[in-house]
């Protein structure tokens, strides 16, 4: 087993020990299940696939949630080890800072991807048990919505390991984790809207305003699940916007791999140059 | 042979704070070295840096052959490092943290495993880490620095919290890798338990090193007096010859005692032994290494 593999195994071990694996699961299965169930009242049973509700309205929660729980897991990560002396002892052995930082976000990254897959996977196998028709291209929808929300975890793990490779203490890891949800999940796409309606259309264009969109990954996730598939869009309301984007798929998930690769790399470099 | 670890010349400055300035020493292979210091002395800082996880300001390390700080882990392999108030994930079982090591180590986990055993931690291998008393963790901590045989063993402050019956035990589990030709580098306050086991002992004051020789080199070198307590005979009266010897104190009726120069003190013995009347018993009590490490400490501070 190589170092790195060595390492995530062992995130995952004490993920699984502090069950944080149990409790991430057991949230998102509860929110997807009451999601399916709930989410059908306001359309009935006409028309719209009910598994097209539960993506649109299970990818608006998981830009909430995810995020919120990555950075939980990955704000700590590695301020919170030099603080209690774990790190010095596992740098003195032979592995180099940047296959720990690898291995850590591996381990983290199959942690939120398992609680991921099974607990909005629950969903989809409820809606399945009780017999629903669904299309493949809603399934398809589905199995994408629940790919691109790993995604998202690990952009918001890879930025948060760049915030514990940067602050002094844990406290200010937390704080800077908690800014930084409040601002990607929340004040950015309100101050955009804000920043369309005074600019009236005048200087803002359809480039600058993908631009915009591209430099918060919750917002390629947005674009990425509510107009990428037709079913979906046309409920989530954002068929006209899906209509004139400009980005295509791969572009958005370009954007998101960039979100991740670059946070982890300015993490890793951070890490290197730390003092003990 | 070379040397297991050369440091020329090397210092290091963490911002405004000089940590270690211009120390330099050669650490050979079955050695065991004792580094002692107050705290902020620069011990830590020395361990760090010959293990690679802090680079020098200026100077040169080499261990087993290699600079640590190069990001070549050959050398690492062979290392065993207990750090200072040693700590683990909380969540995992001894047992589960030694087998993540060794497997660090490319080590077999069995061996690491019965290592357990070996600081008396069998019965707890199975609990968590969480759930160990101060005294346990540096158990644990000692048998993760012995994975493998390391033929390089750093040791800070490895005996605190331990109980006497293990200080026994740990001090004969690193005389014997000692014998096999592992260097250790061991630092500590408890200088009594040190006297005796260690060969060599380097003493740092606020960054410098003042002192690195064996106790008896030491002794030689601070020139400190040996005390000699006579027990006179009953009845006796204290001989004349003793009075030449200065300066000495009356403990009691029967006992006096001596500070003797060394040069005075073969002269001592020889007139206490030949006094086949006058002198009953008598003890010699050479300088304990508290006292000469006080001693380097107070010529170091005078100096500056």
């Amino acid at each position: 087993m190589s170092a790195i593999a060595i390492v995530a195994a062992k995130e995952i071990h004490q993920a699984v020990r502090n069950r944080w694996v149990l409790a991430a699961t057991l949230l998102l299965a509860a929110l997807a299940l009451s999601l399916t169930f709930l989410g059908s009242a306001p359309t009935g049973d006409l028309g719209a696939s009910r598994l097209d509700i539960v993506v649109v309205s299970l990818s608006s929660l998981t830009i909430f949630l995810i995020p919120l729980i990555a950075l939980l897991i990955s704000h700590d990560a590695i301020v919170g080890d030099l603080e209690r002396g774990t790190m010095l002892l596992l740098l003195s052995y032979p592995v180099a800072r940047w296959q720990v930082l690898l291995g850590k976000f591996l381990g983290h990254l199959a942690v939120l991807g398992f609680a991921t897959s099974i607990g909005y996977g629950a969903a989809a196998a409820v809606l399945l048990a009780s017999g629903t028709q669904i299309s493949h291209d809603s399934l398809a929808a589905f199995i994408a919505m629940t790919g691109s929300s790993v995604l998202l975890g690990a952009v918001f793990v890879a930025v948060g390991y760049l915030v514990s490779t940067l602050v002094r203490d844990r406290g200010a890891a937390a704080g800077i984790a908690a800014g930084l949800w409040l601002v990607l999940v929340l004040i950015y796409d309100m101050a955009l809207l804000g920043l369309l309606v005074m600019d009236q259309g005048q200087t803002i264009t359809g480039g600058t305003l993908n631009a915009l969109l591209l430099f918060n990954p919750t917002d390629v996730y947005r674009l990425l699940n509510l107009t990428g598939f037709a079913n979906v869009s046309m409920f989530s309301g954002m068929a006209g916007l899906a209509g004139t984007t400009t980005l295509s798929t791969a572009t958005l998930l370009s954007a998101l791999a960039l979100w991740i690769v670059l946070p982890l790399a300015l993490a890793a470099l951070a890490f290197s140059r730390r003092e003990l | 042979m070379t040397p297991t670890v050369r440091i020329s010349d090397v210092s290091k400055r963490y911002g405004r704070v000089q940590a270690v300035s211009n120390v330099s020493f050669d650490l050979g292979a079955g050695e065991m070295i004792a580094l002692i210091g107050h705290n902020g002395a620069g011990k830590t800082t020395l361990m760090k840096l010959m293990l690679g996880l802090i680079r020098p300001t200026g100077g040169t390390i080499e261990v087993l052959g290699e600079n640590p700080a190069a990001g070549q882990f050959a050398a690492r392999r062979q290392l065993g490092y207990l750090p200072e108030n040693v700590s683990f994930d909380a969540a995992l079982s001894g047992r589960e943290i030694q087998t993540f090591y060794a497997r660090l180590k490319r080590e077999p986990v069995d061996q690491a495993l019965s290592l357990l055993e070996v600081v008396g931690l069998g019965h707890a291998a199975e609990r968590r880490v969480g759930t160990y008393s101060k005294g346990m963790r540096q158990r644990l901590g000692l048998a993760q620095a012995l994975i493998g045989q390391p033929r390089m063993l750093l040791l800070d402050e490895p005996t605190t919290g331990l109980d006497p019956e293990l200080r026994q035990t740990f001090y004969e589990v690193i005389a014997r890798l000692a014998d096999d030709g592992t260097t250790v580098l061991l630092s500590s306050h408890a200088l009594t338990e040190l006297e005796g086991r260690a060969g060599r002992v380097i003493i740092m004051n606020r960054g410098v090193m003042v002192a690195n020789g064996s106790i008896d080199e030491l002794r030689r070198l601070a020139r400190l007096p040996t005390r000699i307590r006579v027990r006179i005979s009953d009845g006796g009266r204290i001989p004349d010859w003793l009075g030449s010897f200065t300066p000495s104190r009356r403990l009691n009726g029967h006992i006096v005692e001596i500070d003797a120069a060394p040069e005075q003190k073969i002269e001592l013995l020889r007139r206490a032994t030949a006094d086949v009347d006058g002198i009953e018993d008598l003890d010699v009590m050479p300088p304990s290494l508290d006292e000469l490490y006080a001693h380097f400490l107070k010529s170091a501070e005078a100096s500056q």
